[in-house]
């Protein structure tokens, strides 16, 4: 009788909990979904505070946006709108990507490069904020 | 056989002969109504609008940097290409963001009758179009 191999002894010794664990839904499924439905609740408002900023600033000098963006109520939202935009994005774009990309070598590549790239903007924007902001 | 799935793709007619079944009906071979085109839209201008944050962020940066680089974003968000530019994306946002609290209201579990889902589809067009025009109205306004 030959012993069993490593893996075969590990299948034996878990139990059938331990077996089922992470095999689907333990409670993190709707992670994603929900932070889509919080962040769209947060764009509705954010939303349109940006746009009607942006109109009253149309065609406004470098030192009119600088003026606008540098205060403390402005600066705060535009931070909460770069947060809220971009984790809403980066999510739309994850479903949009798993749903069209279907080699999965290509799939997590596009995954990785888009995660990356919405972070790197966020990231700008964020700063761009903060250094208007810090300055004025 | 390249995948498991290529297995539940094949089946047998009335006549006993080999057929590939499709995965799923084909999305080709539906009419387009409301409710579908609505919905693919809604992504479209998701991504839509993704793409428009490089110009959001390019501008924000521009702002933050120096005044040759702010005038480089500026020229171009004032030319002919840049009002193209703004005026989709004014229209992607205002149509995503109408469509969205149309999802949030279904998310809350209202307004599924087939009749609401055509009534508030066409109330978004609308809505979205009417939006649209009086952001850009109001921006050219100010300008």
């Amino acid at each position: 009788m030959s012993n069993p191999t490593h893996s075969q002894q590990a299948a034996i010794m878990r139990s059938m909990l331990g077996r089922a664990r992470g095999l689907g839904s333990a409670k993190s499924g709707t992670g994603h979904w929900w932070a889509q439905r919080l962040t769209a609740i947060a764009l509705v408002p954010l939303g349109v505070w940006f746009v009607i900023g942006a109109i009253a600033h149309a065609g406004a000098s470098r030192a009119g946006i600088e003026h606008w963006i540098s205060g403390p109520v402005t600066a705060t939202l535009m931070l909460a709108l770069i947060a809220c935009m971009f984790q809403h994005m980066q999510l739309g774009l994850q479903v949009v990507i798993e749903d069209y990309v279907h080699s999965e070598s290509c799939r997590v590549a596009t995954l990785l490069a888009m995660k990356a790239a919405t972070a790197l903007l966020a990231i700008l924007a964020a700063l761009s904020v903060l250094k208007m902001a810090l300055a004025g | 056989m390249a995948d498991v799935r290529e297995a539940l793709m094949s089946g047998r007619n009335s006549e006993g002969a080999g057929v590939r079944r499709p995965l799923s009906p084909h999305l080709q071979v539906y009419r387009p109504q409301i409710t579908s085109t609505l919905s693919i839209l809604h992504r479209l201008m998701g991504v839509a609008l993704a793409v428009g944050t490089l110009l959001f962020v390019w501008w924000l940066a521009a702002a933050a940097s120096s005044d040759a680089a702010f005038a480089l974003a500026a020229g171009l968000m004032g030319s002919v290409v840049g009002w193209v530019l703004i005026a989709g994306w004014t229209l992607a946002l205002w149509y995503h963001f109408c469509n969205g609290i149309r999802h949030l209201w279904w998310d809350v579990g209202r307004g599924f009758e087939l009749s609401e889902v055509h009534a508030t589809g066409k109330l978004v067009v609308a809505a979205s179009l009417v939006l649209t025009v009086l952001t850009l109205v109001a921006g050219a306004a100010m300008r």
